[in-house]
Formats: C-alpha cells, sequence, structure tokens
C-alpha cells in the first residue's frame, strides 16, 4: 500500500514535468487539419509537414546557426574569462576579493530592464547592434557570475601542494593554471559549461533589444515573434519549439548529475 | 618586476565587461531618470527635471497596478514553487530504482527556453484548440473559455506558466538541504517512535527551514523579472492585467522612447531586487564568505 502510494506520488511528479511539453511536441506532428480541430484531438497523424514549413519559409535554419553561434561564443568567453577570474578568487586572499565575489552575486540579481537601456545605448555607440559581439559583449557580464560561482567551488576542492610543485619546478602561474589546474578542474569547467550554454541557448530580453534583424536573430526572438497574420501558425511554432529544445533536453538527460551539483554549488540561478 | 596586486591581472577581464555592461548601465539608468528623454520628440533635448519622473511614476494608474499585478505575481509564484519544490525535493531524496532519471525528468521544464514554454502554456490556454478547455469542458466547445483574454485568469495562465517552468530550480535548493540531515536523527525519532509526520515536523522541517528560505528568496528575485512569460502570453494585456513592471518598463523605454521615465522604473525595479539581494546576502553572507558556497 505505502509503496503503491509512493509509486503514485513519483508517477504525479513525473506527469506534471513532462505532459504539457509532450502535449506540444505531439501538436507539432499533427496534419494541418487536425491541429484546427475543435475539440482538440489527442493523437496526431505523424505528419513531418510542420517541420518542413517551419524550415523552410520560416527561416529555422538560420535562427539555429545564430543561437548557435551566440551560446558557444558566450560560453568560450565567459568560461575563459571567469576561470581567471575564479582562480585569483581561490588563490589570492584580500578583503576587496570577497567584496568582488559579493558584488558579482548582486550583479547576477540585476533586473535586465534595469541595464537594458543604456547597455542598448553603448552598443550602439559602438556600432555592435545586430551584430553577433553586440549580443555575446551584452551576455558575457550576465553568465561570468554563474560561471565564476561554479568554478570557484570547483577550483577550491583541487590540492594546492600539486600547482606549488609546478611552480617549484619553474612553471610560471600562468603555465600552472593551463597544465595543472585547467586538467584537473576539467569536470568543473564542463559543468560551467553547460550551464553558460543553456543560459545563452535561452535568453530572450536582450536578443530582442539588440537583434532586431530577423537574419541575425535567435531561437527565442524567433519563436517569440512567429509571424501570423489572422491565425497563430500552430504547428510550426510546436515544430520549431521542438528542434529548439531537443539539444537542452539531451543534455539535461546526459549530465543531469552535473547540472543538478553545478545549480546547487552556488545555489545561483542558471 | 614584481606586481603588487598580481590578484588585478586575473580579474580585469571579468570586471572589465562586467564594469561596462552591468555597473556602468545601473549608473547610468539612475542618472537618465532625472532627465526628460523621448526619442520620439527629439527636439526636447535630453532636460535636466529633478524628480519629476519619479513623481508622475508615483501618481501613474498604471504604474502603481503593474506595481500590484508584479507583487502578486511574485508572492503567488515563489510560495507555490516552494511548496511544490519541498514536494519534490522529498521524493528525489528517497532512494528507489529510477531517482536518476525522476531527476533528469523533473529538470525538463527547467531546461526548457522559457519563450518555447511560453508558447506552450499559450496554446494550452487557446480559446478553441487548448488542452484548459478541454479538459474542464470536453466536446461542450460552446462553453469554451478564453483565457488570456479575461483579466482574472490571464494573471493566472501567467503564474501556472511560472511554476510550472522552475519549481524544478526550488526542488533542488530544498534538494540540497535535505541531503545535509544525517541519517541518525531519524533512527533516533524512529527509536522514539515517531510517525512518519511527526519525523518530518519535527526533524526534516526545522533542518532545512535555511534551504526553504534561500529558495523562496531566489524565487522572489526572479519573480521581479518575469518578461518573457508576459511578452509571449499576454503583451500585458487584457487591460493591462498583467502588466508586470519588468514589461512596463520595456514597454515605455524600447516601444514609445521615453527613455527618461523608463529609466525611473527601472530604477523602481532594481531597487526592489536590490533590497532583497541584500536581505539574500544578509541570510547567508556569513556562509558564502567563509565557504564560498560549498556544502
Amino acid at each position: 500500500m505505502k509503496k503503491l502510494l509512493f509509486s503514485l506520488y513519483v508517477t504525479a511528479i513525473a506527469a506534471f514535468s513532462l505532459i504539457p511539453f509532450l502535449w506540444f511536441v505531439l501538436t507539432s506532428w499533427k496534419s494541418p487539419v487536425q491541429i484546427t480541430a475543435i475539440p482538440p484531438e489527442l493523437v496526431p497523424d505523424f505528419h513531418w509537414g510542420f517541420y518542413r514549413s517551419a524550415l523552410e519559409s520560416y527561416g529555422l535554419l538560420g535562427y539555429i546557426r545564430n543561437s548557435a553561434l551566440v551560446a558557444s561564443a558566450t560560453t568560450l568567453v565567459s568560461i575563459a574569462i571567469g576561470s581567471l577570474t575564479a582562480y585569483a578568487l581561490t588563490r589570492f586572499h584580500s578583503a576587496w576579493l570577497k567584496f568582488y565575489l559579493m558584488l558579482l552575486l548582486c550583479v547576477s540579481m540585476f533586473p535586465q530592464i534595469a541595464i537594458a537601456g543604456p547597455v542598448w545605448r553603448i552598443l550602439n555607440g559602438l556600432g555592435w547592434l545586430n551584430t553577433y559581439q553586440g549580443i555575446v559583449a551584452a551576455y558575457i557580464p550576465l553568465s561570468l557570475p554563474l560561471a565564476i560561482w561554479i568554478l570557484t567551488t570547483f577550483f577550491k576542492e583541487l590540492p594546492y601542494e600539486i600547482e606549488e610543485a609546478a611552480l617549484v619546478d619553474g612553471c610560471t602561474r600562468l603555465q600552472a593554471l593551463w597544465r595543472v589546474v585547467f586538467p584537473l578542474a576539467a569536470p568543473g569547467i564542463f559543468t560551467a559549461s553547460i550551464l553558460v550554454f543553456i543560459f545563452a541557448w535561452n535568453e530572450f530580453f536582450f536578443a530582442l533589444i539588440v537583434l532586431t534583424s530577423p537574419g541575425l536573430q535567435t531561437l527565442p526572438v524567433g519563436i517569440a515573434l512567429f509571424p501570423g497574420e489572422y491565425t497563430m501558425p500552430w504547428g510550426e511554432i510546436a515544430a520549431a519549439s521542438t528542434i529548439a529544445t531537443l539539444p537542452l533536453i539531451a543534455l539535461t538527460l546526459v549530465f543531469q548529475r552535473r547540472i543538478i551539483r553545478g545549480l546547487s554549488a552556488g545555489a545561483v540561478k542558471g | 618586476m614584481r606586481v603588487r596586486n598580481p590578484a588585478l591581472w586575473y580579474i580585469f577581464p571579468s570586471l572589465l565587461f562586467v564594469a561596462v555592461f552591468s555597473l556602468y548601465p545601473i549608473f547610468a539608468s539612475a542618472r537618465l531618470s532625472f532627465y526628460r528623454l523621448i526619442l520620439t520628440l527629439p527636439w526636447l533635448g535630453e532636460k535636466f527635471v529633478g524628480l519629476e519622473n519619479y513623481q508622475d511614476l508615483a501618481t501613474d494608474p498604471v504604474a502603481l497596478h503593474s506595481l500590484t499585478i508584479t507583487l502578486i505575481f511574485v508572492a503567488a509564484t515563489s510560495i507555490m514553487e516552494v511548496i511544490i519544490g519541498l514536494g519534490m525535493a522529498l521524493v528525489l531524496n528517497e532512494s528507489f530504482r529510477g531517482r536518476g532519471l525522476l531527476r533528469a525528468v523533473v529538470l525538463v521544464p527547467w531546461a526548457i527556453p522559457t519563450v518555447v514554454s511560453s508558447q506552450m502554456w499559450r496554446f494550452i490556454f487557446n480559446d478553441r484548440y487548448g488542452m484548459f478547455n478541454f479538459l474542464i469542458f470536453g466536446e461542450k466547445t460552446e462553453l469554451y473559455l478564453a483565457p488570456l483574454a479575461d483579466t482574472l485568469l490571464a494573471p493566472l495562465a501567467i503564474i501556472v506558466g511560472d511554476v510550472w517552468k522552475t519549481s524544478a530550480f526550488a526542488a533542488l535548493i530544498v534538494l540540497a538541504g535535505l541531503q545535509t540531515i544525517p541519517d541518525e536523527l531519524y533512527e533516533a525519532a524512529d527509536i522514539d517512535g515517531a510517525t512518519a509526520w511527526q519525523k518530518f515536523r519535527r526533524v526534516t522541517l526545522p533542518l532545512i527551514r535555511p534551504a526553504l528560505l534561500l529558495a523562496l528568496l531566489f524565487r522572489t528575485i526572479d519573480g521581479f523579472k518575469v518578461f518573457d512569460l508576459v511578452f509571449v502570453m499576454t503583451q500585458g494585456g487584457p487591460a493591462d492585467a498583467t502588466n508586470v513592471l519588468q514589461f512596463y518598463g520595456y514597454k515605455k523605454t524600447f516601444a514609445e522612447g521615453m527613455i527618461g521615465y523608463g529609466s525611473a522604473i527601472s530604477v523602481g525595479v532594481f531597487l526592489f531586487s536590490l533590497a532583497l539581494a541584500l536581505a539574500y546576502i544578509r541570510l547567508l553572507g556569513a556562509r558564502i564568505l567563509e565557504k564560498n558556497g560549498t556544502k
């Protein structure tokens, strides 16, 4: 009896988490007739037309390319810069380093609107609106707090002795960082990379204001601004949404342990 | 050549980005909130008007309504997310077959782009093809509602969208708290003949209080940032029923070009978040400074 109740509870949690999205995925496989059926039909015809139309008529491939480029570049730069900072935070000690960590924590809590206007003006001044470097520049400080926080917790666990040995053997600090610390901290760097990548792939607010030309927009902007004149093209939206989400669900299923560890490491939101 | 503070060189790149794209903008927003600057009326120029924008803000009925809506949204979502998160965490902390899978499944809504989950809920609450109507009214299509066009149901729809998306995040924080409780405490309670409810009430709950507070605070700070859901599902409507602060600020600044007034709104949102962030640091600051948040 107790076991049965527990299984029911587990099933309820799984259903809560999966069923709404599953229904959206099923929607993408419906035929145009099924999708406008009132009341809605549950079982799709497994029709791939909406995928073709999303890719061909709505330029989904362009959005995917932009998202992949922006998210990868943000991850690379954030992790590179963040590792240096995290290294300093764990190896040097001073009051203002602690203050800097607090400052980063505060920065991660800023609501986007509080900085959006001036960020737009800076990018406009640099001629970086509607450029990849513009959106990446805006994303880096937003993802740095998360990256630094996670990297710091991982770097802290590395024994200092190995590094010291390298320094004694004549390595410079940067060499020791590159040859000794990074390889040892690889799991932490990987975890931080996944979370930064997911953040950059999903971000919408800054993408909306910085990338206004359709050729440069990322998936979230494309999906939010899906053009529909009289009726919404729900089939195409569902197909595009499924494609935009698949890589993330794959990452989550494979790296569930790392993601949970990373998120609870500093309890910083991704 | 000895550098006096080598740490500076390591921190410099990140500090540069944070200073240019996060710290300077905060001060620039604060400065602009004392100016009248309207992009659609460029001949007015950039005129210092003192506190005028803030006076307008305090008497703007739309802004005050927006604040009320935001506070209701923040309170409702954070409380529900922590309760659901606790429910999830209690299960995820048990050992059973398929626990790893359930952990991954729970993370799915968290991983989905908010824009995608917003379109999903918009479709679920669709007045004709939506699952919401079908589940409640079945085949009786004449009764179908248009929740997103209803001033009472639209805010509820947004709340549902947020609770579904982020309860798992609250669950992870609570789970981290649950994992620090030593098994001996439960064993001792068992010897004393405590029931499951007594164990939860007397052992679990007091010990995970800090984790629950932390989850609540995180969700509150995040609640003030709600934007994607509103942008996609309702555009602030109907009749401003879901016009949350961040969306209102966006509309004033970017759609209407009211830079000065928009900045005053953004400073208001910032101060609310800052107050919460300070509460958070006070609550956990000591622990973070000592251990950098490691458990």
